[in-house]
């Protein structure tokens, strides 16, 4: 179909010169030096301080029914136990790159995500993860599936997740968690509390097709 | 070139629909109580936001310069898009897209499950597809489309129409849903609650979501510095149709380009809270290409015209082209709270629908939109990309009345000919005032109680539906004139 790309091309071209209110040289212009003149007087960067913001993200996580957990780097093990066990759950998935200092060790069965098929990745109630980044005006965890974040499927298909989050990872605003983001051509995923629909009566239901519960294990 | 919006070109006028929706109570209360909801929540998130007026007008220029340099922006998003292994293709209208899709769709499933007869995808809300008829176009090919966007399924099993841009169902109350799930879930037994039937739902499609795999999505954004594309969602359900089959098909309206990444946190913003009045959806896919290990292995593009380089010529035009469709003017919109989406004869309803569907269109099916409003302005005001929907509804009024003088029937109409007549006693004001002379006395047959009623002709649309004053037996140049001259003698 390159006739249609190049119809449709042209026909951009063409139509976009037929404005008057467009000059040639407008349109002439290098897009990247007009795209620098673009305003951008909105609140790139945040104004609270580190303890505020936490505060922040805290509120918005639980304003979405989002569960959370405090402890510390040796406590992630008990807290993802706690998790389980408070939930009734028994099968943790885990993607490749999670450290084993995270598992525990006793208590519950763990299954490794190396490439599984369909059916037994899809068998797990609980999946763990970290994450790249959050934002704390909007209560966002962003993952881009690198190492510790796994596969999307693999945060997608069990019912709850549970996320470790350092502290130092909560960011104020949006534009400050883009900006940490590295891989910005691996798959991303942002995530506000737990699957929901407001498509009936603009009821917001907790849950449809993702997970139902979000656990933010925060470090 | 067919350029289809939705089955606009077989319905009836504006007035005409909306007349038979007026006398439906239920879809009335659903439709008012859906948007006062949504318009309570948006209200309240775009009040705490300090900056609100700073993003629209951040977004209203991003939006404005990537459509002044559409054709450097959509080549960027190609290259940069092949180089992270998808395919793009490009589609005039929508028998073209369609015929692009269903080859894809054929090759895959050849491949994939070649025993299967009858071909499946998974479909995430887009109404790009529902603009250009896919469903349908796919059914008469003997493939099956899942629609798994919670409203779309239930406006799919009804096979009705989406009456909102956003919540494709708004017009039915759970009630109406439930009915609508025994029948077609095969269930038994149903909770009458929302989340018993999220949850009726959640079973019904997870098995599609495991075995179908072959997935077609439309795109919020796409993004030419990267070459990805971003999906925003709430459900999961879109994170499952871009992430579990091993083919995906995502179709993008050329307006639909962004320059580059980091402008995702302006959108990003005024999106959700626009949209649903969430501080953030509960989920964004960004994706570029294809990922190994990751989701689809195989990626297209089909890039979309259709009716919106008929827009580039004129910057009022064009303008509509910044939707980024939060459905936040159908909300706010006086008209569209009474009447709902169905009126409007387009998938595309609402304000935004008035000027947008007109202009994909062609005026000659969709001409009573743009008078489909009382140009009061709350859509502009709330519009997160500063669409002035108002201006460009006269602008587009404009147009139909200048199309209509070039022809004959348009030249004799009773419109014409009293605006012409109208012009000229304007420029006349002795024949003006003996053209009020002369009303004041003909009025004596349509006059009660210092109304007109019952006006005959063209004037019979306005004094049907409201009251219009009699001419007052004096005017005011005729009292001035008798106050001078008193004033003179006086003197």
């Amino acid at each position: 179909m390159s006739d249609a790309r190049s119809a449709i091309l042209d026909t951009i071209r063409r139509e976009l010169a037929r404005d008057p209110d467009l000059s040639a040289a407008h349109l002439a212009e290098a897009p990247d030096s007009a795209y620098e003149r673009i305003p951008r007087e909105y609140e790139r960067v945040g104004t609270l301080d580190h303890e505020a913001v936490l505060e922040l993200f805290y509120d918005r996580l639980r304003d979405y029914d989002s569960e959370l957990i405090f402890t510390d780097e040796a406590g992630i093990a008990d807290a993802v136990l706690k998790a389980m066990s408070e939930a009734d759950e028994s099968l943790l998935l885990v993607p490749a790159g999670i450290p084993d200092a995270w598992l525990p060790l006793a208590g519950i069965e763990l299954r490794r995500d190396t490439d599984l098929p369909l059916i037994p990745l899809e068998e797990p109630r609980t999946v763990l993860t970290g994450c790249t980044v959050c934002v704390a005006m909007s209560g966002t965890v962003m993952l881009e599936h690198g190492a510790e974040q796994g596969r999307r499927a693999a945060t997608l298909l069990p019912d709850h997740h549970l996320c470790i989050i350092r502290k130092d990872q909560v960011v104020e605003t949006l534009a400050e968690a883009f900006a940490r983001i590295t891989h910005r051509t691996a798959p991303i995923t942002t995530i506000a509390g737990p699957s929901a629909t407001s498509d009936i009566e603009m009821t917001r239901i907790r849950g449809v097709h993702g997970p139902r519960r979000l656990t933010a294990i925060i470090l | 070139m067919s350029i289809r919006v939705g089955h606009t070109a077989d319905k009836a006028s504006f007035p005409i629909l909306a007349h038979t929706i007026l006398k439906d109570d239920q879809t009335r209360r659903n439709v008012r109580h859906a948007t006062d909801v949504i318009r309570a929540k948006r209200a309240l998130r775009v009040e705490e936001m300090p900056d609100w007026e700073q993003l629209r007008t951040s977004g209203h220029a991003i939006k404005t310069h990537t459509l002044e340099h559409l054709p450097y922006y959509l080549e960027v998003f190609e290259k940069n898009c092949i180089a992270a292994g998808g395919q793009v293709h490009w589609a005039r209208d929508a028998d073209e897209a369609n015929a692009i899709a269903i080859k894809l769709i054929r090759a895959a499933a050849a491949k994939v499950e070649p025993e299967k007869t009858k071909p499946e995808v998974i479909k995430v809300k887009t109404m790009t597809s529902d603009e250009i008829g896919m469903n349908a176009a796919l059914e008469r090919e003997g493939i099956i489309p899942w629609e798994t966007d919670l409203a779309d399924m239930i406006v799919q099993m009804g096979k009705d129409e989406p009456s909102h841009i956003v919540v494709p169902a708004l017009h039915k109350n759970r009630h109406q849903v439930r009915e609508l799930f025994l029948e077609n879930m095969g269930l038994t037994e149903l909770g009458t609650e929302a989340a018993d039937l999220a949850a009726a739902a959640r079973m019904y499609l997870r098995k599609k979501f495991l075995e179908v795999e072959i997935g077609v999505s439309g795109a919020n954004f796409a993004i030419a510095e990267t070459g990805s594309v971003c999906v925003v969602e709430s459900e999961g359900n879109g994170r499952m149709c871009v992430t579990m089959p091993k083919t995906l098909i995502t179709l993008i309206g050329i307006e639909k380009v962004i320059p580059k990444f980091q402008d995702l946190e302006v959108f990003l913003q005024l999106l959700p809270r626009s949209a649903t009045g969430e501080r953030m959806n509960p989920y964004n896919s960004i994706w570029t290409g294809t990922t190994a290990g990751d989701g689809p292995q195989e990626f297209h593009v089909i890039l979309l015209d259709n009716g919106r380089t008929r827009m580039l010529a004129n910057t009022r035009e064009r303008e509509t082209l910044n939707c980024i469709r939060c459905g936040a003017c159908l909300n706010a919109c006086p008209v569209y709270r009474e009447t709902g989406g169905h009126a409007y004869g387009s998938i595309y309803s609402g304000p935004i629908g008035a000027i947008l569907s007109p202009q994909l269109n062609g005026m000659e099916h969709s001409r009573s939109l743009p008078y489909a409003s009382s140009l009061c302005g709350a859509c502009y005001e709330v519009c997160p990309v500063k669409i002035n929907i108002p201006e460009t509804l006269i602008h587009l009024r404009g147009r139909i009345v200048e199309a209509d003088q070039k022809t004959l029937a348009g030249k004799l109409s009773q419109e014409n000919l009293g605006m012409k007549m109208a012009a000229h006693l304007f420029e006349h004001p002795r024949q003006y005032e003996a053209a009020q002379r002369l009303a004041r006395t003909g009025q004596g047959l349509f006059e009660k109680d210092g109304k007109l009623v019952n006006l005959p002709g063209m004037a019979a649309g306005w004094t049907q539906f409201r009251d219009l004053r009699a001419l007052p037996d004096q005017t005011f140049r005729e009292w001035w004139k008798k106050r001078k001259s008193k004033t003179e003698a006086n003197a």
